[in-house]
This record gives C-alpha cells, structure tokens and sequence, in this order.
C-alpha cells in the first residue's frame, strides 16, 4: 500500500541524500575457456564475456528508469586469470589476457573489469608467479582491467615471499603509470580473507566455487545514513546505532530488489548483495560525515574508531534481514580519496595512517585508495601490507591495502584519479625500514584461531 | 518483448502483483502544472488515482499515484516523455515503479 510519507522518504533519498545501486556485477567463470593456446584462449574469454553480459548495461538502465534510482556501474568479474594455466607461459601471455579483458570491457560499456588476481595465500602456482610479475605491465597497458591479489588467510597465514614481492609490483605499477598519477595502483588490491562475491572493484572476481554466472549487487548510501543520524538529533548511542539499522534495512532492499529483477532479467541466478556503505567524492555522499554526525570533530579523532566500530556492526544488523543472501565485504568503507570528509581529513592532518589502520580493524575493508609518497621503499611498502594482512588473519575478517606510491610526489601534494576514485593528499609514512623482516620470506604460521574443526 | 519480460519480473520479485507508479513534480510554480501533467499522462493511457500537492514559498511539489494498468507503449518511454515534458517546463518529474517503495517500507 502506496503511503505519502513513504514516497517523500525515498524520493528524498534519491534526490537530496546520494542513495544509489553502486554497482550491478556480473559473474563469470572462464574455467570453460581453457586452452593450451594463448591466442585461442584470448579468443575463447572474450567471447564468453562480451556473450554471457551482452545485455547487462542494456538492462540496468532499463531498471534505472523503472525505479528512478541511479545505477552507477556496471560491471563484470571473472575466474582468477592465474587459474588460466595451461595458456599461461610467460608474462607476455598474461599482458595479452589483460588486453583481452580491456577490449571487452570496452565492447560491454562497462567501466570496470575484475579477476586479474591470483590467490597465493599458501604459495603461488607458475602461473600466479607469473600473472603477479605481470601486474604492472598489464595495469600500465589496460584502462579497466582491476587486479587483486591474496596473499593472506586466517586458515593459512601470511604468505611473507607474496607480501615481499607486492611491495615491489606496487613501486613498479606506480613508476609505469606515472603519467597519470600513478593511477595503475588505485586497481590493484593487496588482500587477506579475500570475499569470492565481492561485487566492488578493484578487488572483485568470480570465486572458485560460484555458478557458471551470477548478478551480485552491491549498494551503497552513506548520504541517507548520515542525514537519518542528523534527524534523529540529541539522543544516546544506542539510538544512533537503531536509527543506523533501519536506515541499512531500507536502503539494503532497494539492492535486492535490483538485484532480484536484474537476475531474472537477464536470466542469470542471483549470488548476494553487498550491503556496503560506499562514499564518493561527492558532497554528502561520505562515511567520515557519519562518524562527525555522530560526535567527532573531524574524522580521526579519538573516538573514530569505536564510532566506526558501532557504525559497521549496525550497517550489518539491518542489512541482513533485508536480503535473501548477503556477502562481498558489507560494511563501512573507508577509502580516502573517494571520500570528501576523509579527504578533509587527512588534508588537515585529523586522519593518519595509523589511525586508519586502526579503523581497519572493525570495518570491511583495508587501507584504501591511501596516497603515499612516491619515493617509499618497496619494503616500506611491504610492511604496511603485512600488519595490514596481521589484522585480518588474527581477526578472521577481510583487510586489504590499496595504496599509491604517486610518482614525483611527496607529503602535501594532492594526486588526482577523476571520477569516482577521487583525489587523494598524499600522507606520510613512517620510513623507518622493515627490510630484514621482509627480507626473511616464508611464511608467518595461521594463527591458532584458523584451528576450528 | 522486454517490456513484457520486465512487467514479469516486477511480478514475481515483488511481493504482490503491482500495477501503479507514482509521479512526482518539482519546480516553481505556475499555471497550468497540473493540467500539463495530466494531458500527458492521459496520452499514454495512464490513469491518475491520487494527487497530493502542495506550493511552499512559490516552490510546487506534487505526488500522484497513478495507474499504469491500461499504458500504452512500454514504460521506460512513458518516464523519457514525462522528464521531458518536464525539462520543456522547468519541472523535475519522475516516474518510480511503486515496487520500489514496497520494497523499501513494507517487510
């Protein structure tokens, strides 16, 4: 039943508040293009691609116009291209996989392609080995082809010789796409506990044990939280957290409902939504006016991280019932140069790294979209990965780190990336050396906690 | 073809059959809003059940329920053609699917 204050709500939503479906992805499994060939398995994923999401953005927009509410993105994520082996002998061959994604991700208008990733958290095939020293050469050479790779689990520990080895493809994907900012970090994802559903780039792809295809959905709305925490006006915690409930239960059953329809439409099963809290540049559209809506000064300070803590758990509790199937990383993202208030923030010096770190440790993701000066070392590098994979092994969650050695730039500067992965102040790092540590290699054993069985 | 798979899907992902849609109006006011709105919503066939309206500071603001049973042609059109009737005007108008606030309001 059609009720007016209802209408007004999610009208209002929509128009003042920056509620949107952030992205509709499509899951693919390449595992049927297998070929011994290169060239023929270059041909073999673009067809099934350009096929099998034909009509994906054809429909979303149809849905958009349905219902009145933006879609931002749609994309695609495919099987792990490490898992390509038999086509897989050199990097040339995975640069020209990479290609491969890129034009269909052109012949789909999509923005975004996910799957260039390689799960290592044990040890690395040959053909993860090589897909890894790939990375920067296919980032350099593709616009949407997003990369990610795990080098961390709860059940199987720290894969040290990964973490060493990123720290340098890092340093090496930054120097190769300098003249753009370096932007070729800001699609490459360092991960532990990786999500197999996650419908968000750049860390997206088509997990191992999924259907042949699948829509996941994820939504987004941290505009409608923080307008529904200023509402509610001078009341305690717990009705801060009540109010953030509901709000995630309603925006939460939009992301069904598309996801729902965009299934059925397209005559593919539907996987999850992620319930997520994205920010974007845009004004009101940020997770760090949350946190300051809900007392803080600024973003960063005490307090942040306990707010941020409440702020996640609350996303989940009413996200859950929302949905039929929930996954990906549903949580609060705090990615910095996506984000007006966090990059306020950092630009202030309110926000540090290491209170971003901290905040990693109850939210559900990483280090994210963190400029840092261009000339830190490699295993600099390193070590912020391998305390940022500590936290999500130790605490069974997913963390991950995106950073962006910006090339020529140092402490102050800004790095602009356009659209919706922002502009990032480049933060200063803490440049004393990790190098033995990184140096060693191996492994750190999975903690005694992975021990469930 | 895909207007009909659409109307399907609509069905079956909400809860009920669902055959209304709500139109909403934004802008300065002036004379003849309504009846513009109206005009064209009877070209496409729509029939109007509920109209909530109201002028604040010379800003108009408009809700109406509507009744797409008996719409002619599919209804992405019928959304293009009523922002632009409304672009025409210096209107912001938007169609919305009611399954949207069905979903949103209803457990």
């Amino acid at each position: 039943m059609l009720n007016i204050k209802a209408i007004k709500e999610t009208v209002n939503m929509i128009r003042e508040e920056n509620l949107d479906i952030r992205t509709v992805t499509m899951g693919i499994s390449l595992f049927d293009c297998q070929c011994d060939d290169t060239d023929r398995l270059c041909g073999k994923i673009y067809d099934k691609i350009t096929k099998s999401a034909g009509r994906l953005t054809s429909v979303t927009r149809e849905l958009e116009k349905r219902y009145g509410i933006p879609i931002i993105n749609s994309r695609v994520s495919v099987t792990p291209i490490s898992y390509m082996a038999g086509g897989i002998k050199s990097v040339d061959d995975c640069v020209k996989i990479a290609k491969t994604l890129d034009r269909a991700a052109d012949e789909l208008g999509i923005n975004f392609i996910g799957g260039y990733t390689a799960l290592v958290q044990k040890g690395a095939t040959d053909s993860a080995k090589l897909l890894i020293e790939s990375i920067p050469e296919a980032l350099s050479q593709t616009g949407k082809v997003c990369s990610s790779v795990n080098v961390a689990s709860t059940k199987a520990g720290i894969n040290m010789d990964a973490v060493r080895a990123m720290g340098n493809v890092i340093k090496e994907t930054a120097y190769l796409t300098r003249g753009s900012g370096s932007i070729g970090c800001a699609k490459l994802v360092v991960f532990a506990n990786v999500p197999e559903d996650n419908p968000f780039m750049a860390g997206a792809f088509h997990g191992a044990g999924e259907p042949e295809r699948v829509i996941n959905v994820g939504v987004s709305g941290p505009g409608v939280v923080a307008a529904a925490i200023r509402r509610a006006g001078d009341c305690d915690l717990s009705a801060v957290a009540e109010t953030i409930k509901k709000t995630a239960f309603k925006i939460t059953r939009v992301g069904q409902l598309i996801a729902t329809e965009a299934a059925q439409l397209l005559d593919v099963p539907f996987g999850i939504v992620d319930l997520s809290l994205a920010p974007t540049p845009a004004v009101g559209d940020s997770v760090a006016r949350i946190l300051e809506e809900i007392g803080l000064e600024r973003c960063g300070a005490y307090g942040t991280t306990a707010a941020l803590a409440m702020l996640n758990d609350a996303v989940k509790k009413g996200g859950v019932m929302a949905s039929s199937s929930v996954g990906g990383l549903s949580g609060a993202f705090i990615p910095v140069s996506e984000d007006a208030g966090m990059i306020e923030a950092a630009a202030c010096g309110a926000l540090k790294l290491e209170k971003l770190e901290a905040m990693t440790a109850v939210c559900s993701v990483g280090l994210d979209m963190i400029a840092i000066p261009g000339d830190t070392e490699a295993d600099v590098i390193s070590g912020i990965i391998a305390d940022e994979m500590a936290i999500g092994v130790v605490n069974s969650k997913t963390t991950a780190v995106r950073v962006i050695p910006a090339y020529g730039c140092s402490v102050g500067d800004e790095v602009s990336f356009g659209g919706l992965l922002g502009t990032a102040p480049v933060m200063a790092v803490n440049n004393y050396s990790p190098a033995k540590f990184i140096s060693r290699g191996g492994c750190i054993p999975a903690p005694i906690q992975s021990l469930k069985n | 073809m895909e207007e009909s798979k659409m109307n399907n899907a609509a069905k079956d992902g909400g809860e009920k059959q669902s055959k209304k849609a709500v139109i909403t109006v934004v802008g300065h006011d002036s004379i003849g809003i309504i009846a513009g709105v109206a005009a064209a919503c009877a070209e496409f066939g729509v029939n109007i059940c509920e109209i909530t309206q109201s002028v604040l500071s010379d800003y108009f603001v408009m809700i109406m329920i509507v009744d797409i049973d008996g719409l002619v042609g599919d209804f992405s059109a019928f959304v293009d053609a009523m922002a632009a009737h409304g672009r025409e005007r210096s209107l912001e108008i938007r169609v919305m699917h009611e399954n949207i606030f069905d979903s949103m309001h209803e457990i």
